[in-house]
């Protein structure tokens, strides 16, 4: 701990004085500590053994910052690590930013640090580099997280929208919403028979052992805000062909389904965080679904639909169960709960 | 489940062929609205079978008007307004809730337990929700209003816009749509009111009057059961939901409905005024009444968007047929409500039906 004066976050603790510093080596460092960010120096030095990385960054606003299957620290990994993953890379190496509230109490960030900590180590990187600042009361809510992290990209991988082609198949490795409808009923305070459990997880093992084992993989994407919806509308847009999905044969936990229908939302418009896409050649997609469905991250993979001609403009459609279709469209952005 | 598709589907194609002429069928309800469009069922319709979509979303018929008096009562920073999600995009003449949001005086709830919750943990503020919907959620409304006046929490006031479905269809059959065959009745309101609600439909106007519920069987059956009364002339109520809905519906949450509102002419978005189609907090419950608390009456203005969601509530047009329809107006920029509650045909159309579904 920082000694006895205080359980809570100070202005102080981002002054860059005392205070920053013991909050540094006696709650950061024996949480995080690896060789490269024990140096505490101005710039993390990698040696990568690639010519070819990725680098990517993203911000964590999750709000409640604890929730079923995850919080904020799991998912600022996870959701950069992912990030990495679908673009063909190994993650190597994250940064770790936090903004914090005043007041906010120490005991959380050391869990929420606990939490990245040890999804770090599940995923074998570290935290090379870290910043910490603190507001005012009300200028952010709580914590605000962003990581940002480099990949090796795996030799020989080459993913974009431009390989994709008619005819492909799309591959998901599991249930889809469970995240964003854990969020939801959490934020609005709905229960429900079974507690939902958010899918976060870091995908770069699954990803990796596709990638280096299967040719013909095209593209893969995490379809996080938004959900699947947004995903397939980017595939359909940037390749300039059309995506067909089979409601039959998407994944859906039926607790999921039910919390979705209580409050009148599209599963599709729903995030994931420890899901991707991949489209592959259709000889080539039923050795990706095995794969997937022998690792815990996609016992529940399917082959949901495939790329098709475009007959009017790039769309997204959907083959219903009981044997109509209808156009799945970009979400508007934020979901409403409806009346009634 | 395919074989009892196809059976129904028979069933449709064999009364289209039979009766020489479109078939009209209104599904009077925004969640069957929406159950038709995400399941894929307009495409698999027969040509000559066409469904329209009713004024049964709470969102869309609310007068802009009641917006308006929303807006006004945010204004004022002692005040809590709690109000069901879908209402904070809908466009009043000043904004929308949405725009109003960084007020923070403004929250969303899921019920009027959760509103009158609100006013208990805020004793300072005055908490006005926002109550909108038809007989499904207006005994909920009733049951907070009892328990603010048996807990006497007098800082908890109701803006009452609950609307009643059978005066709307009334309505419709009367004086704005005579091209509509039968209904499409929805299941939750049925399960309050009961299927004989609609006998008078049935009986006066001599059109059958079908319950179903929310599951896409449920609507292809339903739309067959209307094939069905239709190619035998009969003009009778049915239910295919009878497993929750009785004839006489839920005595209970009539009761409670009756004993704190009473049935008032109303102004409907797009529609105009309805005759006893909508609930007033009785005399008794009047100091919950966030009219009177205010002194604000409801007076309805002259909409001069060009927006056509009245047209498209009574079933007169597609949204399609509306200029502003996906040029101006979409669900990222609503300029009516059909665009902007999750359950508006217009919504519903843009989301779902663009381009490829015919009509």
């Amino acid at each position: 701990m920082t000694g006895k004066q205080t359980d809570k976050i100070l202005l102080a603790h981002g002054g860059g004085g005392q205070l920053s510093d013991d909050l540094i080596r006696k709650v950061f460092l024996p949480k995080l500590g690896n060789d490269t960010l024990a140096e505490l120096g101005d710039s993390a030095k990698l040696d990568l053994d690639s010519g070819s990385i990725c680098f990517t960054t993203d911000s964590y606003v999750v709000k409640p910052l604890f929730f079923n299957g995850g919080d904020i620290g799991k998912l600022a990994v996870c959701g950069t690590i992912n990030d990495l993953a679908v673009a063909g890379a190994r993650p190597a190496a994250l940064s770790l930013a936090l903004i914090i509230e005043t007041g906010f109490e120490i005991a959380l960030l050391e869990k929420i640090l606990d939490s990245i900590a040890a999804e770090a180590k599940k995923c074998n990187v570290n935290i090379v580099t870290g910043d910490t600042k603190t507001v005012e009361v009300g200028a952010v809510d709580g914590i605000f997280i962003n990581t940002a992290g480099v990949g090796v990209r795996l030799e020989g991988v080459e993913l974009g929208m431009d390989k994709i082609a008619v005819g492909d198949k799309v591959i998901i490795n599991g249930t889809i919403g469970d995240h964003g409808m854990t969020i939801i009923s959490a934020r609005e305070d709905i229960q429900f028979q079974s507690e939902l459990k958010s899918d976060c997880a870091s995908l770069a093992g699954l990803t990796c052992q596709l990638l280096e084992t299967v040719e013909g993989i095209k593209f893969m994407r995490d379809p996080t805000r938004g959900g699947l919806a947004v995903t397939l509308n980017d595939v359909a847009r940037a390749s300039g062909f059309s995506v067909e999905i089979n409601e039959n044969d998407l994944p859906i936990d039926p607790m999921v389904q039910a919390a979705a229908d209580v409050l009148g939302f599209d599963i599709l418009n729903i995030a994931n965080e420890g899901k991707f896409i991949t489209v592959v050649s259709a000889d080539k997609a039923e050795q990706c679904l095995k794969i997937c469905q022998s690792h815990p991250l996609g016992k529940d993979a399917n082959i949901i639909g495939e790329i098709v001609e475009t007959t009017d403009v790039p769309m997204v459609e959907l083959k219903t169960k009981i044997g109509g279709k209808r156009i799945v469209q970009m979400p508007y952005g934020r979901e409403l709960p409806r009346i009634c | 489940m395919l074989e009892r598709i196809h059976k129904a589907q028979v069933l449709m194609d064999n009364t289209c062929k039979d009766f020489g002429r479109q078939i009209n069928i209104m599904e009077v309800c925004g969640t069957h609205t929406v159950s038709i469009f995400r399941s894929g069922i307009r495409p698999t319709l027969p040509d000559g079978l066409k469904l329209l979509s009713g004024p049964g979303c709470p969102v869309c018929v609310t007068d802009q008007s009641y917006i308006d008096i929303i807006l006004q009562i945010a204004d004022d920073k002692d005040c809590l307004i709690a109000t069901y999600g879908d209402m904070i995009r809908v466009p009043g003449k000043g904004g929308s809730l949405e725009k109003k949001q960084p007020g923070n005086n403004i929250k969303i709830v899921l019920s009027s337990e959760d509103a009158l919750q609100l006013a208990r943990e805020n004793p300072d503020k005055t908490v006005v929700f926002v109550a909108v919907g038809f007989e499904t959620t207006a005994p909920a409304t009733a049951v907070a209003v009892k328990e603010a006046a048996a807990e006497n929490i007098e800082n908890f006031c109701v803006l009452s816009g609950h609307k009643l479905v059978v005066p709307a269809m009334r309505l419709l059959l009367g004086e704005k749509n005579h091209n509509i065959d039968a209904f499409l009745c929805p299941g939750h309101v049925s399960v309050i009111i009961g299927s004989g609600a609609y006998l008078e439909i049935a009986e006066e106007f001599n059109r059958p009057c079908v319950v179903a519920g929310f599951e896409p069987m449920q609507i292809i059956e339903g739309l067959a059961e209307v094939c069905r009364l239709l190619s035998q002339e009969k003009a009778q109520v049915t239910s295919i939901y009878s497993a929750v809905v009785t004839e006489k519906g839920n005595q209970k949450a009539l009761g409670i409905i009756d004993e704190c509102f009473e049935a008032a002419d109303g102004y409907w978005r797009g529609i105009g005024k309805i005759e006893k189609s909508t609930l007033k907090l009785r005399e008794k419950y009047s100091k919950f009444d966030a009219f009177k608390r205010f002194g604000i009456t409801e007076t309805p203005v002259e909409d001069t968007t060009g927006c056509r969601c009245g047209e498209v509530l009574c079933g007169l047009i597609e949204p399609q047929e509306c200029e502003l329809f996906g040029a101006s107006c979409s669900p990222e920029n609503p300029v009516g409500p059909c665009m902007v509650s999750s359950e508006g045909t217009c919504s519903a159309w843009f989301k779902y039906g663009r381009k490829k579904n015919r009509s």
